[in-house]
C-alpha cells in the first residue's frame, strides 16, 4: 500500500558560513504518522524544522511540505501547518476563550467555526468550566495540552512540537501523548522533537540528527534492532557520543 | 482584515488588562500638565523682602511705598542697621533687601544722582535675578515719575514688548515640551516593550510561523498606540487651553496632523528597539536613554539649545523632539502655518521614514 507523503525531503541542507548545520539530509514523512525528530541539542534539529515549517530558505536541497515547495511556497505552507514550541506560547492575561479566538482569528478562520469549534474543543478538554479564566490562573499541564488544542485549531495537515513536555510531570506527559495520538488518528501528521526517549517509542516512527546529519530513521523497533540496543535510550546515547560538536 | 482585527482586538485586552500601566498611560498627560501649570511655576509672587531704610525722608517712603504696592513684594521687616540684613538673609526670612542710604531724597534733589542697593539671595539664582529685575523696574518707574513735565537734554526709552506670551507664562513653552514627552513615552517605550514581550513569551514564533504578514504585525500592534496617543493630544491640548488659558493660535488641524507625524516618527522608534533587542528591560533602557533623556534635555523645552556647548547642539539635530517642538511653538503658540515649519516638517518626515525602513528590515532580517 502506497502512503500518502505529507512531507518529502531530498538532500536539504541549510548552511550559515562555514558552518554546515544541516547536511543534506532526506526522509519522508507519511500522512497520519507521528513523527520523531531527535538529536541533542545543536544537531540542527531546530534549523531543520525551521526550513520546514517556511521561517528559513535552505541553502541546497529540496523539500515539500504539504505539497507545497519551501523555496516559493512558504505562505501556503504557513496556512496548512500548526506549531507548538517549548515555551507554551498562550498569552497568560487572556482568557482561555479569547486566546482560542486570537489564534483561530490570525489563521482567518469564520466566526461560525470558531464558535461551534470552541465548544466541542472545550468539552473535549473538560475545560467549560474555565472558558473565561486567565491562562495564568490554570496549571501547566492544562495550559499544554490546551496550547496544543490551539496549534491545531485550524486543522492543519501537519503540526510541528518543539519539545512539547518539557517540564512537565509523567503524568500529564502521558494524557499529552494521548492527545497526540488524537490528533494522528484524525489525519493530523504529528512531526515532533523530544528529549524524552520513553516519548521517543510513542512514535511511528524515529529520526536522530547528529552534527547536522540524519544517521538513523526507522521505527523504534527497527532501530533498536539495527544498534542492537534494549531501548531508544541506548539507541540515542550510542549515536550521540559520536558527535563531534558540541552543544551550544 | 479579519486577521488584523483579530490581532488588534487582542492588543486592546492586553492594555485593558493591564489596568494600572493604562491608568499612568492615560493619566500621566493630566498630571503633567498639572504640574507643571501650577506647581512648577517661574514667575514670582508675594516674595518676603526686608527694607533698611536709612533715609527716612519722604522720597524714600515714597519708593518704600511702590514697592510694597507691588503684588510681587510682601515687606516683612524693616531693618535698623546693615548687620541686620545678614541675619535677616540668614534666618531665611527675606529672600531680597532693598538699602535706601542716608540722604537719599536730598542728593536725589540736589544732586540728580542716587543709590539704591538691592542684596538678593542668589542660592536660588533664578529667583534671584527675577527678583532684582522686578525691583529695578520699579525704581525706574518710580524715577520716571520724578522726571515728569522735566526735560532731560538726551532721553531713549526701549520699550520692551514680550510678543506671543505678554504675560511670559511658563505654560506656553511646557505644554509643547509636555506633549513630545508624553507621546514619545507612550510611542517609543510601550510599542518596543509590547514586542518584545512577544518575543520573551515565545508567542512571537507562532506568529511568524503562522500566515501573518511580519508588517500586519507592525501595524497591528501599532495601531492601539495611535489610538491612545491621540487620547492623550486631546487631553493635553483641551486642559492646556481650557484650564491654562494656553490658546491655540494656529491650525488646530495643523497641529493635530503634526502631532500624528512626531507619533509616527516615536512609534517607528519603538519598532526598531523591538527589532534589535530581546528583553524587555533592554528595550526599556534603550528607550529610555535614547529617547526619553534626549527629548528632556536637548530639545530645548528645558534648556536653550542656543546655550548649550556645540557638541551637544548638534547632537541635538537628531533629536525628533527638537523639531516637534518647534513645530507646535510655531503653531499653537506663535499662531504660523506650515509656511513656516515646512522644514522641520520635512526633517520629521525623513526621519520617520528612515526609522520605519529601518525598523521593517532589521524585523526581516531577524526572520530569515
Amino acid at each position: 500500500m502506497e502512503m500518502e507523503k505529507v512531507i518529502e525531503v531530498k538532500q536539504l541542507s541549510k548552511r550559515f558560513g562555514n558552518f554546515t548545520a544541516v547536511d543534506a539530509i532526506t526522509f519522508d514523512v507519511y500522512k497520519g504518522e507521528i513523527f520523531g525528530f531527535l538529536g541533542a541539542n545543536g544537531a540542527g534539529k531546530t534549523t531543520a524544522m525551521r526550513m520546514l515549517s517556511g521561517l528559513s530558505v535552505p541553502s541546497s536541497g529540496e523539500a515539500k511540505v504539504a505539497g507545497f515547495d519551501v523555496y516559493r511556497q512558504t505562505e501556503l505552507i504557513k496556512r496548512h501547518i500548526g506549531y507548538m514550541s517549548q515555551r507554551f506560547s498562550l498569552y497568560e492575561d487572556l482568557t482561555v476563550r479569547e486566546n482560542i479566538r486570537f489564534y483561530a482569528g490570525i489563521y482567518g478562520m469564520s466566526d461560525a467555526f470558531i464558535r461551534d469549534k470552541t465548544a466541542s474543543l472545550l468539552q473535549q478538554l473538560h475545560m467549560e468550566a474555565e472558558a473565561g479564566k486567565l491562562v495564568k490562573s490554570l496549571p501547566l499541564g492544562w495550559k499544554q495540552k490546551l496550547a496544543f488544542s490551539v496549534a491545531i485549531f485550524h486543522e492543519p495537515q501537519i503540526v510541528f512540537l518543539d519539545e512539547p513536555t518539557g517540564g512537565v510531570d509523567p503524568v500529564t506527559r502521558r494524557e499529552f501523548w494521548n492527545l497526540i495520538y488524537e490528533a494522528a488518528a484524525s489525519g493530523i501528521t504529528v512531526f515532533v522533537t523530544t528529549h524524552y526517549m520513553d516519548e521517543a517509542e510513542y512514535c511511528s516512527r524515529v529520526s536522530i540528527m547528529v552534527d547536522g546529519r540524519m544517521d538513523a530513521l526507522g521505527t523504534p523497533a527497527e532501530l533498536k534492532k539495527q544498534f542492537d540496543a534494549a531501548s531508544m535510550d541506548e539507541v540515542f546515547l550510542r549515536l550521540a557520543r559520536k558527535a563531534v560538536r558540541t552543544a551550544d | 482584515m479579519k486577521q488584523f482585527l483579530a490581532f488588534v482586538r487582542k492588543e486592546f485586552y492586553h492594555i485593558f488588562r493591564d489596568r494600572r500601566t493604562l491608568f499612568i498611560l492615560l493619566g500621566m498627560p493630566v498630571v503633567q500638565i498639572i504640574l507643571f501649570g501650577f506647581a512648577l511655576t517661574n514667575e514670582v509672587k508675594n516674595s518676603k523682602i526686608a527694607i533698611l531704610d536709612m533715609a527716612k525722608d519722604e522720597t524714600a517712603h515714597t519708593l518704600i511705598d511702590q514697592l510694597n504696592a507691588s503684588r510681587y513684594f510682601d515687606i516683612v521687616e524693616y531693618l535698623q542697621s546693615y548687620d541686620e540684613v545678614e541675619t535677616a538673609f540668614r534666618t531665611g526670612k527675606v529672600r531680597m533687601a532693598v538699602v535706601l542710604p542716608a540722604g537719599f531724597g536730598r542728593d536725589l534733589e540736589h544732586l540728580h544722582q542716587a543709590q539704591v542697593q538691592l542684596l538678593a539671595d542668589a542660592s536660588d539664582p533664578n529667583v534671584a535675578n527675577t527678583l532684582t529685575n522686578y525691583a529695578g523696574s520699579i525704581v525706574r518707574d518710580f524715577q520716571d515719575g520724578l522726571l515728569k513735565g522735566q526735560q532731560l537734554p538726551y532721553r531713549i526709552n526701549a520699550e520692551v514688548r514680550m510678543l506671543y506670551n505678554p504675560q511670559l507664562k511658563g505654560a506656553y513653552s511646557f505644554v509643547p515640551g509636555v506633549m513630545a514627552m508624553v507621546l514619545m513615552l507612550v510611542c517609543t517605550l510601550m510599542t518596543a516593550i509590547t514586542i518584545v514581550r512577544e518575543k520573551e513569551m515565545g508567542t512571537m514564533e507562532i506568529m511568524l510561523v503562522s500566515p501573518l504578514k511580519p508588517m500586519l504585525i507592525i501595524v497591528a500592534k501599532a495601531v492601539p498606540y495611535l489610538l491612545l496617543s491621540a487620547i492623550n493630544i486631546s487631553s493635553i491640548l483641551l486642559l492646556s487651553v481650557f484650564v491654562l488659558d494656553v490658546p491655540i493660535n494656529g491650525s488646530l488641524l495643523l497641529l493635530v496632523g503634526e502631532s500624528l507625524l512626531f507619533t509616527l516618527t516615536c512609534l517607528a522608534f519603538g519598532l526598531l528597539i523591538s527589532a534589535s533587542t530581546s528583553s524587555q528591560q533592554t528595550a526599556m533602557f534603550i528607550s529610555l536613554t535614547g529617547m526619553f533623556l534626549p527629548t528632556v534635555m536637548l530639545s530645548g523645552f528645558m534648556f536653550p539649545i542656543e546655550n548649550m556647548p556645540l557638541p551637544l547642539q548638534v547632537i541635538s539635530h537628531a533629536v525628533p523632539a527638537r523639531w516637534f517642538y518647534q513645530i507646535v511653538r510655531n503653531v499653537m503658540i506663535k499662531g504660523t502655518g506650515l509656511e513656516t515649519i515646512w522644514k522641520e516638517t520635512l526633517i520629521l518626515l525623513g526621519m520617520m521614514l528612515l526609522l520605519t525602513t529601518l525598523a521593517v528590515k532589521k524585523f526581516k532580517i531577524r526572520l530569515a
